[in-house]
């Protein structure tokens, strides 16, 4: 190392370790111990002593059902982000690296909605969904049909996924459409001269060499999923329907800090740690396999 | 050369791209356009062009909701997290492969262990802190814990660029009797320009963007940055949709014009590490 002395290592490291230790190891490790306490305010005030629980909030959760509900629910939109983010931007970056114009415009266009805050996108599809006049309902009633509640319970989930899955698209298009250009033309001539058609292509050459970057992209989207909150939090507060679009961080949120349950809302957040941890592993255990 | 003909496939493709373009362009045309609207109007033909232009639901947005008080403190919010995230990250980076030390391979691993950590884990503790410290409702209550949360991910990505970056320019200027933080700040920040906008990028647009922190941090209404203001407007005027339109309209506006001007810059910063994994 080129450096003899040590000591300015200090100033280079301490302020960002700090950092890092105040704001987030050791919050986290708060938070864990905060899951087995009886919380009676977010500051522990004299005479009002917090009572030790030991299990009690995790057996909780065992018959909440608003647990099960944001749990299912959140798998449910880790499966749909693989299929739709992912397949979708698949797909897209497929056909767009086997066209010759218009590249540049449709990365610059399909990747603008992730720039935009999550706030705001929630807030227009909320014009879309509105029952009296909303664009939805404007366009069934041009052809004659009965206005729908989109957010009504059989449909608040789906209709809240659609703007999430949406939206985020163009970044895994953008990841993909990246992958794809580091293959090699001469492997796709190749294949055409042996009379491999285009499609078969897809399968035989494409799937197979971008299985690290896909696998990445599996990891980045499961995980994401765990993190929504800002868009099903504007468009449906506090899980309406009856709690039925709950996601792991608005019920924790709702919780913690509409409730004021800190001591609940903590064990939820180990919850979402744990879950996170376990399905990234997973992800990583199939994708190894495979390759 | 190939043979120039009609090709259905290619044509096919183009139709599907396209029409997954308009799916991205018009619910934003759609939002812009009815923002020039009466309510009522909005209501009835939101497809159509604006039978008169108006710019009523702006002077209501700017005259009764304090957007410009929220452009404000998110400016100030975002600006500072980005700062302090490029600073704090290149310093630890520059440390982190500078320098051999005990401990280094532990701190290395603490820091990529910190990205498994959702906000939702942290925020209940330290919203315990920013209570206690009399921070709350305050833009620093948002600031620090921005700042925290962005850096494990913007170290990592400026220690996997300057791992490359040759030592020799570093060697003869320390040589020559510079200390080492003249180097940091004459030599590696200057190299470091590219990855340094790259962090500067994610970290602005992740905290401009985001609700949650806001939520926690700030519930007097004088004091709302703009993701916070706009909930807050949807919750109260949720039914005046030529008013809602108009607050999304001003909320988008800004970063469609910087996306329009550092769109290659900002799609790079916002996939950074994502493709190295």
């Amino acid at each position: 190392m080129l450096y003899k002395k040590k000591w300015p290592l200090l100033v280079f490291l301490v302020p960002g370790i700090l950092f890092m230790l105040v704001f987030l190891y050791i919050p986290f490790l708060n938070n864990i111990k905060n899951s087995f306490y009886d919380m009676t305010g977010i500051v522990e005030l004299p005479g009002m002593n917090w009572k030790f629980l030991g299990l009690d909030n995790y057996k909780k959760m065992l018959s909440d059902v608003n647990v099960r509900i944001a749990i299912l629910n959140s798998v449910k939109m880790m499966v749909l982000t693989v299929v739709f983010e992912v397949g979708i931007g698949f797909v897209l970056a497929v056909m767009v690296s086997n066209i010759k114009k218009g590249q540049q415009f449709f990365r610059t266009v399909y990747f603008f909605p992730i720039v935009i805050s999550a706030t705001a996108i929630g807030l227009m599809f909320k014009l879309f969904y509105n029952y009296n006049g909303g664009m939805l309902n404007q366009i069934l009633e041009a052809f004659g049909k009965e206005p729908v509640n989109w957010l009504k319970p059989e449909l608040a989930l789906l209709m809240v996924c659609v703007p999430t899955l949406w939206s985020y698209v163009g970044f895994y298009f953008v990841i993909l459409l990246t992958g794809l250009s580091d293959i090699s033309d001469d492997i796709y001539e190749a294949a055409s001269i042996d009379g491999c058609t285009k499609f078969k292509q897809v399968f035989y050459i494409t799937l197979p060499m971008m299985k690290t970057v896909i696998g990445t992209c599996v990891t980045l989207a499961v995980t994401g999923a765990l993190k929504v909150f800002d868009l099903p939090w504007v468009m449906v507060p506090n899980g309406a329907p009856q709690g039925l679009t709950h996601f792991m961080g608005t019920y924790m949120y709702q919780t913690a800090f509409a409730m004021n349950n800190y001591d609940y809302g903590s064990t939820i957040a180990v919850v979402i740690v744990i879950l996170g941890i376990v399905v990234a592993k997973a992800v990583d255990f199939i994708t190894k396999e495979r390759s | 050369m190939k043979k120039k003909k009609f090709n259905v496939g290619i044509t096919v493709i183009y139709i599907v791209l396209i029409l997954w373009a308009l799916t991205t362009i018009f619910p934003f045309v759609w939002v812009i356009l009815n923002s020039f609207k009466p309510s009522a109007e909005v209501l009835t033909s939101s497809f159509s062009l604006p039978k008169e232009f108006t710019l009523m639901n702006y002077e209501n947005a700017f005259g009764n909701m304090n957007v410009l008080n929220a452009y404000k403190n998110s400016s100030v919010i975002s600006g500072s997290v980005t700062v302090g995230v490029m600073f704090f990250s290149s310093m630890m980076a520059f440390a982190l492969t500078r320098y051999d030390f005990k401990g280094k391979k532990i701190l290395k691993s603490l820091i990529v262990a910190s990205l498994m950590f959702p906000v939702f884990s942290t925020i209940i503790p330290v919203f315990q802190m920013i209570v206690r410290m009399n921070l709350a409702n305050k833009n620093i209550a948002v600031i620090l814990p921005q700042i925290a949360g962005n850096l494990s991910f913007a170290t990592i990505v400026m220690m996997g660029f300057l791992s490359s970056v040759p030592i020799e320019m570093e060697e003869a200027a320390y040589m020559e009797g510079a200390s080492p933080f003249q180097v940091f700040a004459k030599i590696i920040v200057p190299i470091c320009k590219a990855s340094l906008s790259t962090v500067a990028i994610f970290s602005f647009l992740w905290s401009y963007n985001d609700l949650f922190v806001q939520k926690i941090m700030i519930s007097d209404n004088m004091k709302f940055p703009v993701s916070t203001l706009l909930e807050d407007i949807s919750s109260k005027y949720g039914t005046d949709f030529g008013l809602m339109a108009a607050s999304v309209t001003i909320i988008l506006v800004p970063v469609l014009v910087v996306y329009c001007f550092l769109q290659k810059n900002i799609i790079k910063g916002l996939t950074a590490g994502a493709v190295k994994g």
